[in-house]
Order: structure tokens, then sequence, then C-alpha cells
């Protein structure tokens, strides 16, 4: 890209945007990761994340979007700081991923895709996250806890709310 | 992290490294690793595919296909360059298979995109995990960089002329794109829509390249066919069903785990032997026996052999190796409920009969279940999935429909059980959530 653009970016995310655009037989390729690393640094896709990423690889805005549209990892209004995904999909449902929802739902004083007021949490009911042999299962940001009982997940939150909690980007 | 369990009818070939260490490269090579690229390099792509189409290698994704005629399809000669693309997209529900093999196993995903790639002349491969993965997609981009730093990808590899790189790619949360074409095209930085076939992505794929495209662990199980040899590791299975799978038995059993068994093990010794039978001692009701778009199966239909013809002959798929196991508590409406409403959730909207068609199953499931329907509705649910049934670009409309037509073929009972206001009989089945 043109040297004389400023990123919104940090410099280590910059760099390795500029990476990633070459791996690829096509710039294009590097979108989807582009908009998810993207996503996890501002917390969000914002309109001028759109406008950058689309200038880095040379696509419009609206190629973009419609991309982001369609992908449900990909937001453009924050969440909480930790976003806990409770899996209620078939596994998750026969050992009581519903019951899981409904607890963090209690604690936590919030509903599917809501955020606490102080912005440290927020909730959602997600389809299958892959660990169906260990259910019921819930993701916070890209982090697992599985075999989860109410109790546990107390636990799981209480330790994100004293920092505590596993942070894998 | 997720619990590993073992069972003594286990016949751990592709999971033998699991819990060894061996994301680790220096552990990975003391336990035969990168042997069996070697002996594909030094043997060359004809010897390679042979072994492969000798081994019986089923495509694990769900369809089946054969492997080495998958890799024998791709024209030896071609204009534009070829790849190799690996779906790790893993999102059929009741699956968690390709989860353990990139936590305790990276580099054989890696050998075996090498190995694929030298057996159809391609440079490039390309790993694609779902987003939702994003620690095995660190361990995956480690272990690709260890095998960097030793010069097992990159140029002339083990001394060869044989050239390949590996790319890893992230996912951002879309069952469809675990879709061949939907893959491609996703990997493409598009959105997960299918591309109508043919051309099939082994003459025009990714790039417009000849393309194969495999399960992770098909890939990963490469390696292994080749050391044992390809006749050695088909003995291992049944009757054109090669070696072992990784079965995911879920739900309500005592012990729900991984278990690496061969193809063809009975349905019913899996259930009750390997996963130590239905949890607190009640009563098996039903089986989802290969991920979620697969009909359901009775107890009685349960004494078959775990193998793709086997359970095909029993009216369902072997699939993606998910058993997902019922027992009497359940209410089928529900469980029908929350599958449709998966389907309907995930529907790239691109076919019509599988955009409204999920749509309008989850609709009349949804009335049905909280007691709103009459006795032609059981009927219309029927009418309406038969109808998306083969109407669409990709199996996703069948996917979504054949479950619910098992559900409501074998289950009709207890659709009706709800009809006329009555609603659901089962006091803990609640109104779902929408996802």
């Amino acid at each position: 890209m043109a040297a004389e653009m400023t990123s919104i970016f940090s410099p280590e995310l910059a760099a390795r945007f500029d990476k990633l655009v070459t791996l690829y037989p096509v710039r294009r390729s590097a979108l989807i990761p582009m908009l998810l690393y993207a996503q996890d640094e501002v917390g969000y896709i914002s309109d001028a994340v759109v406008t950058e990423i689309a200038e880095r690889i040379g696509i419009t805005e609206l190629d973009v979007k419609s991309v982001l549209s369609y992908y449900s990892m990909l937001r453009t209004k924050p969440a909480g700081k930790y976003n806990i995904q409770v899996c209620t999909n078939i596994s998750c449902m026969l050992r009581d991923g519903y019951g899981i929802l409904e607890h963090c739902k209690n604690r936590l004083g919030i509903g599917h895709k809501q955020t606490t007021a102080d912005g440290l949490f927020s909730l959602e009911e997600v389809e299958c996250i892959g660990a169906c042999c260990w259910a019921p299962a819930v993701q916070v940001n890209y982090d697992f806890y599985d075999q989860l009982t109410p109790e546990k997940m107390d636990k799981v939150i209480d330790d994100y709310a004293a920092g505590r909690g596993k942070e894998t980007i | 992290m997720p619990e590993l369990v073992s069972h003594p009818d286990e016949v751990k070939i592709l999971s033998r490294r699991f819990g060894q260490g061996a994301a680790d490269i220096d552990k990975y090579l003391e336990l035969d690793g990168y042997k069996a690229v070697q002996m594909a390099i030094e043997k060359g792509p004809d010897w390679t595919i042979n072994e492969m189409k000798a081994s019986g290698l089923r495509g694990r994704g769900g369809a089946g296909f054969p492997t080495g005629m998958k890799w024998s399809f791709v024209p030896k000669q071609s204009a534009k360059p070829k790849y190799v693309l690996v779906n790790g997209d893993e999102s059929e529900p009741g699956t968690c298979k390709d989860h353990l093999i990139f936590l305790h196993d990276p580099h054989a995903v890696i050998e075996g995109t090498m190995i694929a790639g030298l057996a159809i002349g391609s440079k490039m491969g390309f790993i694609y995990l779902r987003g939702e993965y994003r620690y095995l997609l660190k361990i995956m981009e480690k272990a690709v960089a260890d095998a960097y730093a030793k010069g097992f990808l990159g140029k002339k590899i083990f001394g060869s002329e044989f050239d390949f790189d590996i790319v890893t790619q992230t996912g951002a949360g879309a069952y469809e794109v675990g879709e061949e074409s939907a893959l491609m095209e996703s990997l493409e930085g598009k959105r997960g829509v299918p591309r109508i076939k043919p051309p099939f992505p082994a003459v025009v794929g990714l790039y417009g390249g000849p393309t194969v495209i495999n399960n992770a662990e098909t890939i990963a199980t490469a390696p292994h066919a080749l050391l044992m040899g390809g006749e050695a590791y088909a003995k291992v299975g049944s009757e054109r069903n090669g070696g072992t799978r990784l079965f995911c038995i879920s739900g309500h059993v005592e012990r729900p785990g991984v278990y690496e068994l061969p193809m063809g093990y009975n349905l019913k010794k899996m259930i009750y032997e390997v996963a130590g039978g239905i949890r607190g001692g009640k009563k098996l009701k039903a089986v989802v026996p290969g991920g979620s778009s697969t009909p359901v199966l009775l107890p009685e239909e349960i004494d078959i052999g775990m193998d793709f013809d086997q359970v095909g002959k029993a009216g369902s798929m072997l699939g993606s190796g998910g058993v997902v196991v019922l027992d009497e508590t359940v209410c089928m409406v529900e469980f029908a409920l929350r599958t449709i409403s998966f389907y309907q959730h995930e529907s790239c909207g691109w076919c019509i009969p599988c955009r409204e068609g999920t749509d309008w199953l989850k609709k009349s499931i949804t009335r049905l279940h909280a007691g709103g329907a009459v006795d032609k509705d059981i009927d219309n649910i029927r009418y309406l999935a038969e109808n998306m049934m083969g109407r669409t670009f990709c199996p996703l409309g069948d996917a979504a429909a054949m479950p619910t037509l098992g559900f409501v073929k074998k289950f009709r009972k207890e659709f009706e059980d709800h009809l006329n206001g009555k609603g659901c009989p089962y006091e803990h089945s609640r109104e779902l959530v929408s996802a």
C-alpha cells in the first residue's frame, strides 16, 4: 500500500497485513483473515476498518461489506470485552447447553447478543463450535470451556471478571 | 483441553500420536513423522496414487468418495497452477474429530497435504480452519513454521525436485463454507456461496486451477496409509471401506468421546460397549449416526456396521462420523426443531428451495412444537422437505431436508401428540431460543 496512508491499525497489525496480502495467488484471499484480525484489535468492523481493508486489498468497500455480512463471527457493533458464546446445538442441547445459556443470562442480566453495562461481558447463543464430545461447551472469545455445569460456568465468568481468564488471540 | 478417551477395541492409526506431544516437530519425527512423504517423493506420484487407491480410504468429510480416485482425476498437464485445499472448516453438528487432529497431530495434516501435492503435481496447499478454531490455527501456524525451518517445506524438499508451500487460512463463521465449492469461494475472499458443478474442482477449482479438496481427517490419514502400505491399511476396515475413522460419540452416553475404530464397527457395540451405554441406565430412543444432516436411526436399526455402504443400506449416512445418541427423555419434535433451526441459520440463501424451505420448516415445526398445528401440517412438513431434495446447488438443502424427513417418518406419533393445541408433552422441553 501507499506509504503515505496512515493506518488505523497498530504497527504490528499493519505489518502483518502487509505480509498477508502477499501470501496468496490473489490479494483478495487475505480479506477474511484481515477482517477477523482487525476485529480482534478494534473490537468490531467499523466503517474505518472497511475503508482501510478495501484500500489495502484494492477492492471496493461494497465488496468488503458484502463479505462481512456473510460470516457470523464478524460484527459491525462492539461486543463485550469477553464475548461468551454458548453452544446450544444438538450435542450440547442434549447435555444441558440451554441450561448453561439460561444460567449465563441470569448471572449477567443480559440476553442473546447483549452486553453488560460495564462493557465487560456479552452473550451469544451460537451454533456448533466443534466440541460435541465435551458438551456442554462455550467459547469466551477464542477460548474453549467444556463439560460445563452452572458452577463451572460461574468460575469461568469469575476468572474473567477478575482478569484471570485465558486470552488467545 | 478436550479430554482424550480410550477403549480396547480401538485401532489407533490416525490417533496414535494423540497425547504424545507430537505438535512438537522433533517428537513428530521421533514417531515416524515425515517418513511417508519421503517415501512418496522417492517412489513418485503414480505409486502414491496407487497406494491411496489400494488403501480404500474414502473421504472423511461425509461424502465417502475414494481419495485415491479423487487425486487421479486431476489432469497431469495444466496451464494453471494446481492446488491442494484442506477442509478444516469442521462445522457439522456432532463432529469434533478435526479439533483433536489439529491439536495433537498438526504435522500429520502438513505431511498429508504434501503427499497430496506430490501426487497431483501441485506446488501449493492451503489448510483452512474454521474461524472459531483460533487456538488450533496457532498450533497449525507454528507447525508450518517449524516445517519450513527444517526445510521440509519450500524448495527442493528432502533433496528432491519437489517444491511445496503451505498457507494456513482462517474462516470467520459459516457452516456452508464446509461445502467444497463454497470453501474455494471463501478462500478467494468472497461470500461462501456454492459454485455450480460441473466443472468439478479437479478440473476448475481454486483460482481456476485444478484442485484437490480433502477433509482434514482424510489428509491426516494419508501418511499413515502410505506407511502401513495401502493394502494393509485397507484390511483394517470393511469391504470397500478401508481403514479406521474417528467416531465422535456425543449426547446421552456414559463416556462420550472421539474413538478411532475400524470402518464397519458395529454401531450398537459402539454405543453400549465403547461409549459405556446410555447415561443413567435410561433407554435408548434414537441415534443420529453421522452428524446432524444424517437421517435418524431407531434402536432396532442400530445393529449395523459403521461404514459408508452399510449405513447407506440402513437408510441413513455415515457422514462425518458424528454419532449423536438420544435417550428416552428427548422430545423428538424439539430435536427436529433444533436441527432445522441450525440449517435455517446456515443456509446461504443462494438457492430458493433451501433458503425458503429451511425457513418454512423452522416456522412449521416451531408452531407444531407449541401445539398450534393440525394434522395436515405434518404432511406439509414432509412435502416441504421432499421438495428441497436435490433442488439446490450444494448439499445443504438435502442436509436440512433429510433429517427432517427421517424425524417425521420415524417419530410421526410423537409429532401427532403435539397437535391441536396439546403442545409438547415433555415437561422439560422448552421453546427454543433462536440462535
